[in-house]
């Protein structure tokens, strides 16, 4: 029974998907429940089985259906507490946008394309979340990348949106390489693809190329969960409809990085450098990322770098060892994600612009968009990790955990020696983390104070925010002036939000009570240990601290120079971050390295082989043809018909003939 | 070039010519002129006339080697009848009267370089085969009565077979110039 | 008399024949060459039997020979000529290249571009 509905849950979006692509044209109507239906359903059908499943239920099923040689390879269903929990996540966040893009897209001509492929895109990752075999999960992890690659590319009239696209399509595939012999190495180790017979061996000791296969492993979830190397592709994958963005950032693509190391995590606990390679490419995730968020202009790209950098202390956390609090924090972190990318899009719907800048210009958004508003304060804060929002939660858990490995008892649950955990590590993540909880807490701070706060000129109406240090100014910008109220939202857009400010605010507290969500993972407690968590909220708090007077310093320098220079924004970046501004904004250099280093090189390669094809390789091709025809033209000439030619040529050679013979004699 | 030895004697000087040769020469000299202007001239009809003038000349040529019968017969049949033959072919063609300037045709340079190379060839060879062989004149070599016994002595099959050839082609010339009836 | 003298009389006029048959552009006129050729081979043919004074008198009979062959020969060919210029019209040589049977008005018409289509033709495929 519990298997039954277990498959339907990847199976209805798939069969929503199939039954979306093919009535799209013919049935616009359709399109709608088509898309949400299923989801729907299968978001109850998971709730279900978590119910039935029940704590430290599991269920593993395996069938298979043709002989495959060496390695068997079976369709198999491996449903733990794990699993189970991110189903319900991933079909919830997906519900949610479902209903959100009826609303946010419902003027576009590529609609039904559009809500197929997010169905699709929701069944490959519940197909990654349940399945129990690797090849298995390979198939839905290659399935969300074409899909990422087609809703990335959504408005593909755009350029920048095609080489998006194309951009995520490539890194992801660059990383899944190196995933899928990662595959076959553990699969030849272990003697089967079965996740279960894997993580057997590896307690067994039968895996005798963990490091390798784990490091091979890590290139693909580097792809997929946008970590440091190869993380350029999330930024950029803001071209796609927000809705997407929500989609991939909260629930399905970067989270199956993630969740397969945690899958695999007795694995990569086997291997030392595996870890060490984890945890500093989090750190170095994480800082940059925050680094790069606050300084970005563009509102989604803020929150594009600040998933890579949330990523991070998922990969942090796994990296010393306790994937229960990598796990806590990837649920909290699809709540508010996907809280903070839905209210983003209401707000860049209201605004009609993506730019921090001009909406720090603009008046009355928080006005006319209420909703958007309090739900993406909720996110920012739980993003922020105040207390006591389930940001806050999580990410101490994480902290928890680093402080733990720091002092060299890993967190590990019991999946492997803790010793193979260098304490050095620890003190590394919990160092990158509480650093990178000042640098969120700070960005979260800016993009709320720019989006809903706008600098006051004096002589605009009525409430005045800084406004009351600045000397009269009658410059007002035309944005500033008064709108009309501005639509009401649909409530097909303002119904997720709050659905989801939900689990942003409570989640966290389930992670306190004992018996609730430690049972459903390893058992490892949740709860904040009682040295970071003070450390964390004040570093948390100075950083929201630090934002607001640099903002208030910044909006006071605008309105001085109000005059001057009527497009300045109030931004408290460039106080913050002095002259790493720049670097900060072109996400410190790496796609113009990656630009050097790769494209251009690869680029001249094509050139060559271009020139070589038609210059040299068509060139023989050319005289292949032309030499024949050359001599075929020459000889024809002398077969004209012409009988005198003829008999010329006789003569000649009769007299040639006749000259050897006297000059031999 | 053992047989150029035979008839050497001291009486025949290199640079002492006969009154015999002299007229060979002069006339050898306008043969070769007229064949010259026979294939090189632009008037076809003219052509034809200069031919006469060349084989006519020959003609004279063959009697002074003493071969009278052949002189007669180059006449008779050459200038009578050959020459004859040819300037109908030329009219039955429509060969214009006066100068056609395409009487020659692109392949002119290469045909003059090639004769020119034979020319220089044959005549090489053959004056230095023949620097010191003279002929003798004085006794007649090629009287009626002479040829007509080698002719019919020792000659006979020969004649007849090309008598039969001869025939052939009469034959074979009526057939192929006549009009066919054009078919109902 | 010097015998160089009949023999190059013979070659020069060979040669001037063949330039004739090789040169000349009119059927006919080639015809008239390939008799001056053939003459110079009597003349050559008399000249040493004359040297020779051969008992057979081979040489003067074969000059014989020859004269009836050029004769048949002279009337075939000229038979030949007719009958190419009644079907193609011409009695160019250079005009009847081409070995098919086709009516000369084609041939007539073709031949001038001939050349030059064909080259284009040529170009197309290079």
């Amino acid at each position: 029974m519990t298997l039954t509905l277990a498959i339907l849950v990847p199976l209805l979006p798939f069969l929503g998907a199939l039954a979306g692509l093919a009535s799209g044209r013919r049935a616009p109507g359709l399109v709608r429940p088509l898309a949400v239906l299923p989801t729907l359903a299968s978001a109850v059908l998971a709730v279900l089985v978590l119910a039935k499943l029940g704590a430290k239920g599991h269920l593993d099923s395996a069938t298979r259906l043709t002989p495959t040689g060496g390695l068997p390879i079976s369709l198999s269903v491996h449903l733990d507490g794990i699993a189970v929990l991110l189903a319900v996540l991933v079909t919830v966040v997906a519900t949610c946008v479902q209903i959100y893009s009826t609303a946010y897209l419902r003027e576009d001509p590529r609609y039904p394309s559009y809500a197929a492929l997010v169905s699709l895109f929701t069944a490959a990752m519940l197909l990654v979340v349940y399945s129990g075999d690797l090849i298995v999960l390979l198939v839905g992890w290659e399935v969300m990348g074409v899909c990422s690659y087609f809703l990335v590319g959504h408005h593909w009239e755009r350029p920048d949106a095609r080489s998006a696209s194309i951009k995520a399509f490539l890194v992801t595939k660059l990383g899944d390489v190196p995933f899928l012999f990662g595959i076959f190495v553990l699969a030849t180790d272990a003697g089967t693809f079965q996740i279960d017979g894997i993580l057997g061996a590896a307690a067994a000791g039968r895996l005798h190329h963990a490091t390798l296969a784990a490091l091979l492993l890590l290139c693909g979830v580097a792809g997929k969960s946008a970590q440091f190397p190869l993380h350029t592709w999330l930024p950029d994958a803001m071209a796609g409809p927000t809705p997407v963005s929500a989609l991939i950032h909260a629930a399905t693509m970067v989270a199956a990085g993630v969740y397969l190391v945690a899958r695999l995590e007795p694995v990569f606990l086997l291997s030392t450098a595996a870890l060490v390679v984890l945890g500093i490419m989090a750190v170095i995730t994480m800082i940059g990322s925050a680094l790069c968020a606050l300084a970005q202009d563009d509102l989604k790209r803020v929150l594009a770098y600040s998933t890579v950098g949330q990523l991070g202390y998922m990969a942090g956390a796994l990296a010393v060892g306790d994937r229960d609090a990598a796990l806590f924090h990837l649920l909290t972190h699809g709540a508010f994600k996907a809280l903070l990318f839905l209210s983003a899009g209401v707000v860049i719907h209201a605004a009609h612009t993506n730019s921090l800048t001009a909406m720090s210009r603009m008046d009355g958004l928080r006005r006319r968009i209420p909703d958007a508003y309090a739900t993406m304060g909720i996110g920012l804060a739980s993003l922020a990790g105040l207390p006591p929002f389930s940001g806050f939660f999580s990410k101490d858990a994480v902290l928890t955990a680093a402080e733990h490995a720091a002092n060299g008892d890993a967190l590990t649950g019991g999946l492997g020696p803790a010793g193979n955990v260098p304490s050095w590590l620890g003190w590394t993540v919990l160092i990158g983390g509480l650093l990178t909880a000042l640098l969120t807490a700070a960005y979260a701070t800016r993009l709320w104070l720019l989006a809903f706060f706008p600098v006051r000129r004096p002589a605009a109406e009525g409430v005045v925010e800084v406004g009351a240090v600045a000397p009269t100014a009658a410059a007002v910008a035309a944005l500033a002036s008064d709108e009309p109220a501005g639509p009401v939202e649909p409530a097909a857009m303002v119904g997720p939000l709050w659905l989801l400010a939900v689990p942003s605010v409570a989640l966290g507290l389930v992670g306190l009570w004992p018996h609730a969500l430690p049972d459903w993972l390893d058992g490892v407690s949740l709860t904040p240990s009682s040295v970071t968590w003070p450390i964390a909220t004040a570093l948390a708090l100075l950083g929201a601290g630090l934002a607001w007077l640099a903002w208030r310093r910044a909006a006071a320098r605008v309105l001085a120079e109000a005059e001057a220079d009527a497009a300045a924004a109030a931004d408290p970046a460039p106080l913050l971050l002095g002259p790493l501004l720049q670097p900060s904004r072109n996400g410190f250099g790496v796609d113009a390295l990656y630009d050097r280093a790769f494209v251009r090189p690869v680029l001249g390669a094509a050139r060559l082989v271009s020139f070589l094809d038609r210059e040299v390789v068509e060139t023989y091709v050319q005289g292949a043809a032309g030499t024949p025809g050359l001599i075929g033209r020459v000889v024809r000439r002398a077969q004209n018909g012409n009988t005198q030619g003829y008999l010329s040529a006789l003569a000649a050679g009769v007299v040639v003939l006749a000259v050897i013979v006297a000059v031999a004699q | 070039m053992n047989l150029a030895a035979a008839p050497l004697d001291s009486t025949h000087g290199f640079l002492s010519p006969s009154g015999a040769e002299i007229v060979f020469v002069l006339v050898g000299l306008g043969v070769l002129g007229a064949a010259l202007l026979t294939v090189t001239t632009k008037q076809l009809v003219h052509a034809a006339l200069w031919l006469v003038v060349a084989l006519g000349g020959l003609a004279i040529e063959y009697l002074l080697l003493t071969a009278e019968f052949i002189a007669w017969v180059q006449v008779l049949i050459y200038v009578g009848a050959v020459v004859v033959l040819v300037l109908f072919g030329l009219m039955l063609t429509r060969a214009p009267i006066g100068a056609s300037p395409d009487a020659d045709s692109g392949n002119r340079w290469l045909a003059l370089g090639v004769a020119l190379a034979a020319a220089a060839t044959l005549v090489t060879l053959v004056v230095d085969a023949f620097r010191c062989t003279w002929i003798d004149l004085g006794t007649v070599a090629g009287s009626t009565k002479a040829n007509g016994v080698s002719l019919f002595r020792y000659w006979v099959l020969p004649f007849e077979a090309l008598s039969v050839l001869l025939l052939a082609a009469l034959v074979g010339a009526i057939i192929l110039s006549r009009r066919e009836k054009k078919e109902p | 008399m010097h015998l160089v003298f009949p023999a190059v009389l013979a070659a020069l006029l060979f040669c001037v024949g063949l330039y004739g048959v090789l040169a000349r552009r009119n059927a006919v006129l080639m015809l008239m060459s390939v008799e001056l050729m053939l003459n110079a081979v009597n003349l050559n043919l008399v000249a040493f039997d004359v040297w020779l004074r051969d008992t057979l008198h081979s040489g003067q009979a074969l000059t014989l020979f020859t004269i009836t062959v050029a004769a048949a020969e002279i009337g075939l060919g000229l038979a030949i000529v007719l009958l190419i210029f009644r079907n193609r019209g011409t009695a160019d040589i250079d005009r009847v290249g081409r070995l098919t049977d086709g009516d000369e008005k084609a041939d007539d018409d073709e031949k001038p571009g001939d050349q030059k289509a064909d080259d284009e033709e040529m170009e197309g495929v290079g």
